[in-house]
C-alpha cells in the first residue's frame, strides 16, 4: 500500500488571557480580504472578531466558522476563573442570533479561509499581527484512517437499519437492481 | 473616491437640533492633513477671538486623524479641539482608544458641535442614522457608568462612547472627556461639552475606509510591525527603563518607579524625594499593582499596552492609562494603593489627572499657610487622603470652596487673593504643568515650555534625548542606528553634547541648534496630531517606528496625497503657525511665554531672551512671537495675515510687531 501524505489541519489557537483587545486581527483580516487586496479596511467585514466587554474583562477573539441557518437553543453561561461568559462568546458560527460574521453590505456569511493566498502566507495575517501572542497558528495532522473507519461504521449502521426494516433479501434485491441500472448507463 | 478620509463631517447644532452631513474639500487635506490641522482651520474660520469658551458660538470638534481607520498601526487618536475655559486660548486634547476609527467606519471624519442644548442630551451616530437623544436619566452619572448605560439602552455592545462625568456637567475648568481606556483630559474640553448640554457621543460604524495604493501601504505597515518587534527586543541603553522602549510611558507594565518618584516633585509640585525609592517600596508597590490589575490594554490596532483594567476590591472597575497612578499618590504624599482608589472616583467624575491633584495640593498648602481657613473649608479633614477625597467632591460639585477651586489654580488664586498666587506657582499660560523642579536651565526645554501651544510638555518633547549621554561610547552607540533623524547633523550634536564643560547646558545646544531640535520634535507632534497617530509610536519616544522618512510614504500611499519630506515639513509648520495665530488673535504674546518661575533654580535672563529671539526668527515670527506676513504667505496662510493686519495685530505691512496692547492677555 502506498504511503499517502497526511493531510494537515490548520488551526488558530486562542489564548484569551493574552488578548489586550487591540483588534489588530480584525483590521488586517478585513484589509487582506478586501477586493482588490488591502484596498479597504472595515472590521465589520473581518472573519475574526474580538468579542469584548471591558467592564467584565471579557476579551475573546473568535474566528468565523460555518454558517448556520437556524440558531441553536443553547444560551447558557460559562463561569471560568470567576468570570462569566455567554455561551455565544465562544461560538464560531455565522448565525441568525447575532450580528457577527455577516458582511455588512450583502448580509452574506463570512468564514475564515486561513488567508488563502498565492504564494501562500506563512501564517494567517491575524496571527502575524498579534504581537501579544493571543493568537498562534498550528498545523496538526489530520488522522485520515480514523475518518475512513468512521464512514464505514456509519454505512454499516445505516444498512443494518434498512435490513431490520425491510429484510435482508429485499435490500439485496434493490442493491442488485441499482447495480444493473448503473451498468446500463 | 476619497482615500483614508471619508470626505464628510457631521455638523451638529445643539441649539436648533439641526444635523447635517457636510462634504469636505480635498484641498484642506492637502494643506492641513486632518485631525488637529483641519480642526484648527475650522476654529480659525468659525470662532472669532471675542467668542467665550462657554458661548453658543464656541465650537467643539471631535476630529479623527487623516490615517485613522486605515491599517496604519497605532493610528487611532481622536483630536478634540475648542476654546479652553482655563487658558481662554485654543485647547486641544487627544485620546486614543477606539472612537476615531469607529467614527470613520460610520462615515465621518469629524463631528463639529455648536450651540447649546437646553436639556442634557447625548448623540447617537450609527452609520447614516444620527440622533440627538434625551440624557436626563444620565444626569450626574459617572463617565464609565454612562458608557455602560448607553450601550445597554441602545443594545449596541460594539458602540464606542465618549462621555463626561459630573465635573463636565458642572463645567469644572479641567473636566475631561472619557472614552473607555482613554480620555481627552487636558484644558477643560469636558467643561465645554457639559456647557453644550452634551453628556456623551456614542458611535457605531460598519462602512469601509479606502486605501489609495494598497500593496505599498501594507508593506509600510509590515515594516513598522517589524521595527516595533525589534525595539521590544532591543531597548535603548543608558537611559532609565521608562525611556527605553516604545509606547506611552509604560506605567501599567513597569513596576520600577524610581525615575518618577525621585525626579518629579511631591505635594504641590514642591518637594523632591531623592532617596524615596528602595526595595521595600518596590516590593510593596509591585504587590499593589499586581493586586488591582486584571489585564493590560491596548488601543485600536496597536500592540503597545499602555493601559490596564483596574479592579480595586469594593469599587467598580475602571481603566487606567499612563501616569495618573502617581499624580494623586505623589500630590498627597501618599501610597500607590491610595492612587488606584482615588483615580476610580476621579475617572467617574471625569477630571484631568494632572491638574486635579495639583489643585487639591494647592488648596491644602493655602490652608496650611492660613490663606484658606476653616471658615472657607468647614469640616476639612485632618488626614491627607481624607482631604483629597473631600476636596475632589467639593470641586466636582462646585460646592463652597470647590466652586473657586473648580477653575484651576490660576483663577482660584485670583479669586482667593491674600497672596494665594504664591501657591499657584506651577503654571504656564494659566495651565498646571508637570510637577518638575530642576537645577540648570535646559535650552531645549526652555523653548518647548515657553512657546508650545499644547501647554503640555509630554506632547511637545520627544525624539531628541532629554539629557546628554555620560560617555563617548554611550553617545556613539546611541547614534549608530538612529535612522529617524531628519538630518545627520542631529547625530553630531548628540556626540558633541557633554554633561559638563563648554558643550553642556545651558549654552549647548546653542540657541540656533536648540531651535532646530525643537522644530524637529514639534514637527513630529504636529504630524501625529494631524494623522491621528499615537505619540507613543512616533513623536514621544526615542527611536520611534514612525519618522520623517517613512511618514510621507504612508500619507502618499494611504491618502493618495502627493507628499514628500519637504511638503510634510511645510504642512506641519503650517499647522503649527495656524494654531499660533489663533492664540495670538486671542491675545497671547511674548510676555506669556515663560516657564514657571521656579522650574529651574539656575536661570539666565539674557540667554533666555536670545533663545526666544532665535526661535521666533527661525519660525518666521517677529520679535513678539507673531507670524509675519511674509512667512504666512510662504505657508499659504495669506488669509491669516490679512486678518491679523485688519485687526491691527500685525502692523507696518505685517512684518514689524505691533506695540504691546495693554488690554490683551495677562
Amino acid at each position: 500500500m502506498a504511503v499517502e501524505e497526511k493531510k494537515k489541519k490548520k488551526v488558530i489557537k486562542v489564548d484569551v488571557d493574552k488578548c489586550n483587545g487591540c483588534r489588530a486581527c480584525e483590521t488586517i483580516c478585513s484589509a487582506f480580504h478586501a477586493e482588490p487586496k488591502y484596498s479597504s479596511t472595515n472590521p465589520e467585514k473581518s472573519k475574526i472578531r474580538v468579542l469584548f466587554d471591558p467592564i467584565r474583562d471579557v476579551y475573546v477573539p473568535v474566528y468565523a466558522g460555518e454558517y448556520t441557518e437556524a440558531e441553536c437553543n443553547g444560551r447558557g453561561e460559562y463561569t471560568i476563573d470567576e468570570k462569566t461568559y455567554d455561551e455565544c462568546a465562544f461560538c464560531r458560527a455565522s448565525c441568525p442570533a447575532r450580528d457577527y460574521f455577516k458582511d455588512p453590505d450583502s448580509g452574506l456569511p463570512l468564514k475564515c479561509d486561513m488567508c488563502l493566498d498565492d504564494p501562500p502566507q506563512d501564517e494567517p495575517l491575524c496571527v502575524k499581527w498579534c504581537l501579544a501572542d493571543a493568537l498562534t497558528y498550528e498545523e496538526v495532522d489530520e488522522d485520515g484512517d480514523e475518518e475512513k473507519e468512521e464512514t464505514a461504521d456509519e454505512m454499516e449502521t445505516g444498512l443494518g437499519a434498512l435490513i431490520k426494516k425491510h429484510g435482508f433479501k429485499r435490500v439485496m434485491e434493490i442493491l442488485a437492481k441499482m447495480n444493473e441500472e448503473k451498468a446500463d448507463k | 473616491m476619497r482615500y483614508a478620509e471619508t470626505g464628510y463631517n457631521l455638523e451638529i447644532d445643539l441649539s436648533t437640533g439641526n444635523i447635517e452631513r457636510a462634504a469636505t474639500d480635498l484641498r484642506d487635506a492637502e494643506l492641513y492633513m486632518g485631525g488637529l490641522g483641519t480642526n484648527a482651520k475650522i476654529l480659525w474660520d468659525r470662532v472669532p477671538p471675542e467668542v467665550e469658551p462657554f458661548s453658543e458660538k464656541n465650537v467643539l470638534i471631535f476630529g479623527s486623524g487623516l490615517l485613522c481607520g486605515t491599517p496604519a498601526i497605532g493610528c487611532n487618536r481622536t483630536i478634540v479641539s475648542s476654546i479652553s475655559p482655563q487658558t481662554l486660548l485654543m485647547g486641544y486634547s487627544m485620546m486614543g482608544g477606539f472612537f476615531a476609527p469607529e467614527l470613520k467606519y460610520a462615515g465621518y471624519d469629524k463631528i463639529i458641535i455648536r450651540g447649546k442644548s437646553k436639556k442634557l442630551v447625548y448623540l447617537w451616530i450609527h452609520n447614516d442614522k444620527v440622533e440627538i437623544r434625551d440624557a436626563s436619566h444620565l444626569e450626574g452619572k459617572g463617565s464609565v457608568e454612562t458608557e455602560v448605560l448607553i450601550k445597554q439602552e441602545l443594545e449596541q455592545p460594539k458602540a464606542h462612547v465618549a462621555s463626561i462625568g459630573l465635573a463636565g456637567e458642572n463645567r469644572v475648568h479641567y473636566a475631561s472627556i472619557e472614552q473607555g481606556r482613554s480620555s481627552a483630559s487636558r484644558l477643560g474640553l469636558g467643561a465645554v461639552m457639559g456647557d453644550k448640554g452634551l453628556k456623551a457621543i456614542a458611535v457605531r460604524g460598519t462602512k469601509s475606509i479606502n486605501i489609495a495604493r494598497p500593496a505599498e501601504f501594507i508593506e509600510l505597515c509590515d515594516e513598522v510591525l517589524e521595527y516595533i518587534k525589534f525595539r521590544e527586543e532591543n531597548p535603548i541603553q543608558g537611559v532609565p527603563p521608562i525611556l527605553a522602549g516604545l509606547g506611552s510611558p509604560q506605567e501599567m507594565k513597569l513596576h520600577d518607579e524610581k525615575w518618577h518618584t525621585e525626579n518629579f516633585t511631591w505635594g504641590n509640585a514642591r518637594e523632591r524625594r531623592k532617596e524615596f525609592w528602595n526595595q521595600e517600596v518596590e516590593k510593596k508597590w509591585s504587590a499593589t499593582m499586581d493586586g488591582v490589575q486584571t489585564r493590560l490594554l491596548s488601543c485600536y490596532n496597536c500592540p503597545m499596552k499602555c493601559g490596564a483594567s483596574i479592579n480595586v476590591p469594593g469599587i467598580s472597575t475602571y481603566m487606567m492609562k499612563c501616569y495618573s497612578k502617581l499624580t494623586y499618590t505623589m500630590a498627597a504624599f501618599s501610597d500607590l494603593d491610595f492612587g488606584f482608589k482615588i483615580v476610580q472616583r476621579a475617572t467617574e467624575y471625569g477630571v484631568d489627572g494632572f491638574t486635579t491633584p495639583q489643585v487639591i495640593a494647592f488648596a491644602i498648602e493655602c490652608y496650611e499657610a492660613g490663606v484658606l481657613t476653616d471658615e472657607d473649608m468647614p469640616g476639612f479633614p485632618v488626614d491627607s487622603e481624607g482631604r483629597f477625597y473631600w476636596l475632589l467632591d467639593k470641586i466636582v460639585n462646585r460646592e463652597g470652596i470647590g466652586d473657586i477651586l473648580a477653575n484651576g489654580t490660576h483663577w482660584a488664586a485670583e479669586a482667593i487673593g491674600k497672596g494665594a498666587h504664591e501657591y499657584a506657582h506651577n503654571n504656564i499660560k494659566k495651565h498646571e504643568q508637570l510637577p518638575l523642579k530642576l537645577g540648570m536651565l535646559n535650552p531645549l526645554y526652555f523653548l518647548m515650555y515657553c512657546t508650545g501651544e499644547k501647554l503640555n510638555i509630554t506632547q511637545i518633547e520627544g525624539n531628541f534625548p532629554q539629557a546628554p549621554f555620560a560617555t563617548q561610547e554611550d553617545k556613539e552607540a546611541f547614534v549608530k542606528d538612529w535612522h529617524q533623524v531628519p538630518d545627520e547633523k542631529f547625530k553630531q550634536w548628540v556626540l558633541d553634547w557633554d554633561m559638563r564643560g563648554e558643550r553642556s547646558i545651558p549654552n549647548y545646544p546653542t540657541p540656533q541648534m536648540s531651535s532646530e531640535i525643537v522644530d524637529w520634535q514639534e514637527r513630529m507632534h504636529y504630524i501625529d496630531d494631524s494623522l491621528g497617530m499615537c505619540a507613543g509610536l512616533s513623536s514621544f519616544p526615542l527611536k520611534p517606528a514612525y519618522h520623517m522618512h517613512n511618514y510621507p510614504k504612508f500619507i502618499s500611499a494611504g491618502a493618495g496625497l502627493d507628499m514628500d519630506e519637504d511638503k510634510l515639513t511645510q504642512a506641519a509648520r503650517r499647522n503649527r503657525t495656524l494654531i499660533r495665530a489663533i492664540n495670538i488673535r486671542r491675545g497671547m504674546s511674548r510676555k506669556d511665554e515663560k516657564p514657571p518661575e521656579d522650574h529651574w533654580r539656575k536661570r539666565f535672563p539674557e540667554l533666555e531672551e536670545e533663545l526666544l529671539d532665535t526661535y521666533y526668527a527661525f519660525r518666521g515670527w517677529n520679535k513678539e512671537g507673531i507670524p509675519t506676513k511674509g512667512y504666512l504667505g510662504q505657508l499659504g496662510l495669506d488669509y491669516v495675515a490679512d486678518d491679523l493686519i485688519a485687526r491691527g495685530i500685525l502692523k507696518d505691512n505685517g512684518n514689524k510687531p505691533a506695540k504691546e496692547d495693554k488690554n490683551k492677555g495677562s
